[in-house]
């Protein structure tokens, strides 16, 4: 007996740390197989990449969801001249900043400015330009 | 650390990684092979926070920043598909508030109450076009000319046109609902129609 409770002293003090991250590893490959890796964003969200990788920075996702609740279609399609095409547009950071296409409300006075470059360009590097989730599949 | 300690480390976790790779093995494999719904998470059980739907880089702080759609989404009226809204009834019902125009918060649609019923060839019943609840959204000029002839009977169309994103397919299947929608469309009898 002497010569055994040493080693079960030894498994319980040091090993429980290690112990406990094994088992938080193991929920998280679980968790990994559950839950697949396709992507699961919002219907209509759009990722724009016409210039984004190949400058550095990360492209643009412009969630449909969240200005359609706030304008109508008709704001940005008529008045601020955006196609019915993702990445149809010329949009680029030179004519944002002198007002155009998102410059028109993302100037600081209707909506946040361009010095918030990551609340735009948040998409994963090399997201190509796509409308997620349309029926029409994103260009390889 | 000893031998003894440094071996009773790596196998308790050898044997927890090891338990880990069989539980995602048989969550995969032998939990049920033939779920409801193979390829599609189900819409309640899906995961729609920023950080996890696989096109926004977890990693950029300013996440945390931006709206979450789980939160938008909770007081608006559900749909079968799309952003599993339906926006018309969230509009009629007052719930959003989109502007017209982005410059006066004023100044109303002109909205225009007239449904063109167009005939279809197969099964399916025929399609009752309302311009009331496009006419909120959009002008005129968005769909006239580029799209839609304004005149009945001139605009052709099938629904591979449309899922290859022409006609109706510009807007349905990509932002507006999705064409898996059907009877949103075509809601006209046949019957009544012929009379």
């Amino acid at each position: 007996m002497s010569s055994r409770s040493p080693r079960f002293g030894v498994l319980h003090q040091s090993n429980i740390t290690m112990f406990f991250f094994s088992l938080a590893l193991s929920f998280m490959l679980l968790a990994g197989g559950l839950f697949g890796s396709e992507a699961r964003a919002e219907y209509g969200d759009i990722v724009l990449n016409n210039y984004s990788d190949k400058n550095g920075i990360r492209p643009v996702i412009f969630p449909h969801w969240f200005h359609r609740m706030r304008y109508a279609c008709k704001s940005c399609h008529s008045d601020i001249g955006f196609p019915f095409k993702a990445g149809g547009s010329k949009v680029n950071m030179l004519n944002i900043i002198s007002g155009e296409y998102c410059g028109a409300c993302h100037n600081g006075q209707i909506a946040w400015s361009v010095e918030n470059c990551d609340l735009c360009h948040s998409a994963l590097p090399n997201t190509p330009t796509q409308v997620h989730n349309s029926v029409l599949r994103a260009p390889k | 650390m000893n031998k003894r300690q440094i071996t009773i480390t790596s196998l308790t976790l050898f044997a927890v990684a090891l338990t880990a790779l069989m539980g995602v093995g048989v969550v995969n494999a032998a939990g049920n092979p033939n779920p409801f719904n193979r390829l599609f998470v189900p819409p309640k059980e899906r995961d729609t926070a920023l950080k996890n739907d696989k096109i926004h880089d977890p990693s950029v702080p300013g996440l945390k920043l931006l709206q979450q759609p789980k939160e938008a989404f909770a007081p608006l009226p559900g749909s079968i598909g799309g952003n599993y809204i339906n926006w018309v009834q969230a509009l009629n019902k007052g719930l959003i508030k989109p502007h017209f125009d982005h410059l006066d918060a004023s100044k109303e649609a002109l909205s225009m109450d007239l449904v063109i019923v167009m005939e279809v060839k197969g099964s399916m019943p025929n399609v009752a076009f309302p311009h009331k609840e496009h006419t909120v959204w959009l002008e005129c000029t968005n769909c006239h000319d580029s799209i839609f002839k304004p005149l009945k009977g001139a605009n052709p169309m099938s629904m591979a046109e449309i899922m290859l994103g022409q006609k109706c397919g510009v807007c349905h299947g990509s932002v507006a609902f999705p064409v898996t929608e059907c009877r949103r469309c075509h809601t006209e009898s046949k019957k009544t129609a012929k009379k």
